[in-house]
């Protein structure tokens, strides 16, 4: 993993040393809130409902045990002993105390982290594969790449003040699971024709309320040049992105407006002027950081007695057909742990549970964990003889959930619970979603199924990309929901469609079991998944179960 | 035509604990709405929100939020506003829990 050297060390120490100061400033009222607040969100720090959110960064998802048990730490001494961990890739503490954050801050420095950039009009924490470096589908590990972006991006003097927020995802799969096609920037490890190892760049994707899939900018970036390449990107939006309406100035919009051949014009201009600049020194700078990302030495054990225990345990059995995923390394196994046991909130982990999942990440899995989107929380390198090991500490934590990909899976914001500028709540619907499938015992059987809930149109919740979108909205001073079918965030990305009139609070559970149950009257096997039947069927034959004809005049 | 006014109360988040707060008639900050002003004059209810956003290190982000009478006093009429009474659904936490 990467360890800070002793200039990040001291920018991040000076950073909280500020904030310090502009929190006491703001506490003895020498600045007003609409001073306070630009500095505040500098620091991840937002004011919602009911208390503050701190946001921190887990840069590209990787966490090491150290830095996990600190987060635990930080939940049980300023917070309420838990944390809710986000789809990019951040964790949100929502109960914190003004005057308690610096304090907080200085915590997460002792291990190395922070919440800077992590709100405002800056370049955001860049997301990773959440298999990064584990996947056997990879090409190269993503991370390395996202660190040097990091490095850049973080405190960039031309870049703390774009036209609006600026994400960055970066993948070495060819199976996408960050979502680069919803990101400002998204880029993807790819080969040539010539077997050279290259990015593709993809640029204007986003969610919100102008949903849009991004576009390919480059389809060849050789490695050298990604920093220039960047740097032009951005610098080309700072300067054409609309600071006139803050719902037109995201890139995607800058993309729409200009003509991708424009930009794609205006980007190798400017990369053709900076480019020398980069005198190799982000290069030399990218070597140091690859190494401190190599592979752990991975072992050469017998896996007889995960064979054994698959056969002698049907729990365990069924846990390790959801949650694992294939490793590049014989032997070894992916872990997902899920954090979404039915009836609970999407992505919350209570301290407890990370210290459990800290401990296990030490004990078995090379020190590593990761953050997934889909908020969850990954042990990317783990030996198959340890899994029974880990399947029972987990078990015994809450933790031992067999859903990952399946419909309790399901990716929510914090909605009304706790977000300012929420339309209605998205948890409550969440947990009731889960805790009726659970109840009907079919959700092994419906297989794959992405249900992804925002509460507003910002679509925090991703809702545009699930197979099964839920957006909460206010019709009239009551919550509204409304459903959305055929969305996909990976490779072959697409955004839903609206399926009609909107549910009430009430109503959109059972909407929710009809649309799923229909799905399997309509499957053409058992091994078509419900994106797969979508994209066959179209909507029709799935408005027709959400909206029966005699039901008509009530749904609209 | 301008729309008829409906009563108000002025609400803002508490400085440091960052919960909502609600502003009574004699100037204090109370964490019950029903023992916030309800306003029902829009001119006295402009200047209260002046008065109360000059309190700056006291609270953040004053408003104005829609309220009506109650047995008690005012209570919310927007489901917003009514979770800022009480706190997240998910957990029993935030005001519920005091
Ligand atoms: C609770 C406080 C939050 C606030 C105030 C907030 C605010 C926003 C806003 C205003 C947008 C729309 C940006 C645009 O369209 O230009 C947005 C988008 C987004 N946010 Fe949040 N958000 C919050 C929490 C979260 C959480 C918890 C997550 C992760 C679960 C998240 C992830 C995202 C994502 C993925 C998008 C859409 C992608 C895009 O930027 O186009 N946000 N957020
Ligand atoms: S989608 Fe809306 S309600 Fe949900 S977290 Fe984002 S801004 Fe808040």
């Amino acid at each position: 993993m990467y360890k800070y050297n002793d200039f990040d060390e001291a920018f991040v120490r000076a950073r909280v040393a500020q904030f310090r100061g502009q929190v006491t400033r703001r506490i003895d009222g020498s600045l007003t809130e609409d001073e306070f607040k630009p500095l505040r969100l500098m620091n991840g720090l937002y004011l919602q409902l009911h208390a503050y959110m701190l946001r921190v960064a887990v840069p590209y998802g990787t966490l090491n045990s150290a830095q996990m048990r600190q987060l635990a730490f930080i939940a049980n001494k300023w917070d309420k002993g838990y944390g809710h961990f986000t789809t990019r890739q951040n964790i949100q503490y929502n109960w914190p105390k003004l005057q308690d954050v610096p304090d907080m801050l200085e915590a997460l420095a002792d291990v190395e982290m922070h919440a800077i950039q992590t709100s405002g009009n800056t370049i955001r924490n860049v997301t990773a594969d959440h298999f990064a470096g584990a996947a056997a589908d990879e090409i190269e590990d993503p991370r390395p790449y996202a660190e040097l972006l990091r490095q850049w991006s973080t405190d960039h003097p031309e870049f703390q003040f774009l036209p609006r927020k600026f994400k960055i995802a970066v993948t070495g799969a060819a199976e996408d699971r960050a979502v680069v096609r919803a990101h400002d920037i998204g880029l993807q490890i790819v080969r040539n024709e010539a077997g050279q190892v290259g990015f593709q760049v993809i640029v204007g994707g986003g969610l919100g309320r102008t949903p849009m899939v991004g576009k390919v900018l480059r389809d060849f970036l050789p490695k050298k040049d990604l920093l220039p390449y960047c740097e032009a990107i951005v610098s080309v939006y700072n300067l054409l992105g609309r600071r006139d309406n803050k719902y037109k100035a995201r890139i995607k919009i800058t993309v729409h407006e200009n003509g991708l051949e424009k930009i794609q014009a205006l980007v190798d201009k400017r990369f053709e002027t900076i480019r020398d600049g980069f005198s190799g020194h982000d290069q030399t700078l990218l070597e140091e950081i690859k190494a401190a990302f190599a592979a752990p030495e991975f072992a050469q054990k017998p896996i007889d007695g995960y064979e054994a225990a698959r056969l002698a345990n049907p729990a365990f059995r069924s846990w390790t057909d959801t949650n694992l995923t294939e490793h590049k390394t014989d032997g070894y196994a992916i872990v997902s742990i899920s954090i979404k046991k039915h009836g609970q909130t999407p992505g919350d982990a209570t301290s407890d549970q990370m210290r459990v999942m800290a401990d296990l990440a030490a004990q078995y899995g090379h020190d590593e964990l990761r953050i997934s989107h889909e908020q969850n929380v990954i042990l990317p390198h783990v030996h198959k003889s340890d899994l029974p090991a880990i399947y029972q500490a987990l078990s015994a934590a809450d933790l031992a959930t067999a859903n990952i990909g399946l419909v309790s899976d399901i990716i929510a914001c914090p909605g009304m619970d706790y977000c300012a500028l929420a339309t209605a709540r998205s948890i409550p619907i969440a947990q009731e979603i889960a805790t009726r499938f659970d109840e009907l015992k079919i959700e092994h059987d419906i297989g794959e199924l992405k249900i992804k809930i925002s509460g507003c149109i910002n679509a925090c919740g991703h809702h545009h990309v699930g197979h099964i979108g839920i957006l909460g909205l206010d019709r009239a001073g009551v919550e509204n929901y409304q459903i959305t079918l055929g969305g996909d965030g990976t490779q072959t990305t697409s955004i839903g469609e609206r399926a009609g009139p909107g549910f009430s609070a009430d109503d959109i559970v059972p909407a929710i079991e009809r649309l799923v149950t229909g799905y399997l009257d309509l499957r053409e096997s058992p091994d078509e998944t419900f994106l797969q039947a979508y994209r066959r069927l179209g909507m029709e034959p799935f408005k027709a179960i959400l909206y029966p004809a005699e039901d008509k005049a009530n749904a609209a | 035509m301008a729309r008829a006014f409906t009563p108000k109360v002025v609400t803002a988040n508490a400085l440091l604990e960052g919960d909502a707060v609600w502003l009574t008639e004699d100037n204090q900050w109370t964490r019950d709405i029903a023992k916030a002003e309800l306003i029902t004059d829009e001119a006295h209810g402009d200047l209260r929100l002046l008065e109360a956003q000059a309190r700056a290190d006291e609270i953040s982000g004053a408003y104005l939020a829609d309220a009506k009478p109650g047995t008690d006093g005012p209570e919310p009429t927007h489901f917003r506003e009514a979770f800022r009474t009480r706190g997240p659904s998910n957990y029993h936490h935030g005001k519920q829990a005091e």
